[in-house]
């Protein structure tokens, strides 16, 4: 389990997060939904450890991931896969170089197995005969599903998503969508997704949280938001220009 | 007025003493882990091959003409006094104690210090370094050390290649153009350089090549955001890297003279 309490984060003048309290269910996939900007993906960086919170606590499994020494972090980063917002894929390397990698790196494998472990990474994900390819070969989608391949490699116990979609075409998103969930199923990993995916994200989220002004706004199941009287979610979730929520 | 001015120079200061705070942590934590872990050597020999390798032209180039340039002045000057002989003595000297170590080093500044700031500051702004993290691996092993390791055995080697070509570069227009004794030349040359000149020579580089990987790997680090911080960081990188050099040469100078 995931637990944010009471966080604080300002960038100068500016507050992003302002007492945030979320808890992310373990086994679950928890999307976290809000207008661009309110601090969604400083939100992910807080949870793994990239940013620091200026005051608050942040727990994974029980233990703090402030104030420790940068091994104990990375021992609980261990836990952690992550998929980025445009991939983050190492440039000057190709596509099998880029999923091997954490395996090269972490783990004392032979040569034979880990080609045939990113072989298979790639299929799950639904890529063949890119393994020589460079990232700047690809199109979005199949980034996005290398950056997949690649989170998914070293069975992370928690995964975290940033806007896994955002600026695909409808078929790529509904096949990301889809691979998410099913991977989900047979890994049965955490996730927390950020996303902007509206409906689709009710229908892969067990629940969802709305950030909005850098406070948890509301967290329910996915049917329980979708259905939310609140108006500023009403509002987000209907797309429409009058209510709360100001575009300036 | 007196309030707002107070505030500013406040604010510099402690901006001047946070940035030099963050740099001296980049190299000490930048040394600790040269010591444990210094990434592969297959990195290493990669960025010896892009600092040193890559950088060989180009210090044939200046060095070529550097030691032809003082081959001219030399002989200018020296001829003043009929000690045209010792126009080897004064190449050599100012390639190795001076001119070798410092040129190289604004050489490789120019061509090797701003990529290496260019490709990680590319890396840090599409969180190329954050996925690193991650996966619980240290930027440091893979985008710094080998580097710094590469700099510090690069920058002696191109050193001593300008020296040698530009101690030719000279012998060319004294020996060959204005008609000094070629036995002369290098007989001057070998009595008067000794080995202290080429050690200070040897020190010099070796710790320009430090402060050339060190400034580059941070600009990068500390990128700031999209193109234009890169792009900042890049031609802040290059300027530092060229004023440091250029400090720390007068101090050794100072202290090794």
């Amino acid at each position: 389990m995931i637990r944010m309490t009471n966080v604080h984060k300002s960038f100068g003048d500016q507050k992003v997060l302002n007492g945030l309290n979320l808890e992310i269910p373990a086994g679950d996939i928890t999307a976290v939904i809000g207008p661009s900007g309110e601090g969604k993906s400083v939100l992910l960086k807080h949870i793994i450890g990239l940013m620091k919170p200026d005051s608050g606590r942040i727990e994974v499994d029980g233990e703090s991931i402030l104030d420790i020494r940068r091994s104990q972090l990375n021992r609980i980063r261990e836990k952690f896969g992550m998929l980025f917002q445009n991939a983050a894929l190492f440039d000057s390397m190709t596509v099998f170089e880029n999923v091997a990698f954490p395996l090269q790196e972490k783990t004392r494998l032979p040569k034979e197995e880990i080609e045939q472990r990113v072989r298979s990474a790639l299929e799950d994900v639904g890529l063949k005969n890119v393994n020589g390819k460079y990232p700047d070969e690809l199109s979005g989608g199949m980034k996005k599903r290398v950056g997949l391949a690649r989170a998914l490699l070293l069975n992370p116990k928690i995964i975290l998503f940033d806007e896994p979609t955002t600026g695909l075409d409808p078929i790529i998103k509904r096949a990301i969508h889809q691979l998410i969930k099913e991977t989900h199923q047979k890994f049965g990993f955490t996730a927390v997704i950020v996303s902007h995916e509206i409906p689709e994200i009710f229908d892969i989220a067990q629940n969802v949280a709305m950030l909005f002004r850098g406070e948890i706004l509301q967290i329910g199941t996915s049917e329980e938001i979708r259905n939310s009287g609140h108006p500023v979610v009403r509002q987000f979730i209907s797309g429409s220009l009058d209510g709360p929520i100001q575009l300036v | 007025m007196v309030s707002v001015l107070l505030r500013f120079i406040g604010r510099s200061t402690l901006a001047f003493v946070r940035e030099v705070g963050r740099m001296g942590w980049f190299l000490l934590y930048s040394g600790y882990m040269i010591a444990r872990r210094p990434g592969s050597p297959l990195q290493i020999l990669k960025q010896i091959k892009f600092i040193g390798a890559k950088s060989l032209f180009v210090i044939f180039l200046t060095a070529a003409f550097t030691g032809m340039v003082l081959g001219l002045q030399g002989y200018y000057t020296l001829a003043k006094f009929g000690s045209e002989g010792m126009l080897g003595t004064a190449v050599a000297l100012s390639l190795i104690r001076e001119l070798g170590p410092v040129l190289t080093a604004l050489m490789v500044t120019g061509r090797a210090g701003s990529a290496i700031t260019a490709e990680i500051g590319i890396m840090r702004i599409s969180e190329q370094i954050d996925a690193l993290e991650t996966m619980a691996l240290d930027p440091f092993k893979y985008l710094v050390t080998p580097k710094l390791i590469a700099a510090m055995i690069a920058l002696p080697l191109l050193c001593a290649i300008f020296d040698t070509v530009g101690i030719y570069g000279g012998w060319l227009v004294g020996v060959k153009l204005l008609g000094v004794n070629p036995g002369a030349y290098f007989y001057e040359m070998e009595k008067s350089v000794v080995w202290r000149d080429v050690y200070s020579g040897f020190v010099k580089s070796f710790s320009f090549g430090v402060i050339i990987a060190w400034i580059g790997c941070y600009k990068g680090y500390f990128a700031g955001h999209g193109a234009e911080g890169v792009s900042r960081a890049t031609t802040e990188s290059v300027v530092l890297t060229s004023v440091l050099v250029l400090v720390w040469d007068y101090f050794l100078t100072s202290v090794m003279l």
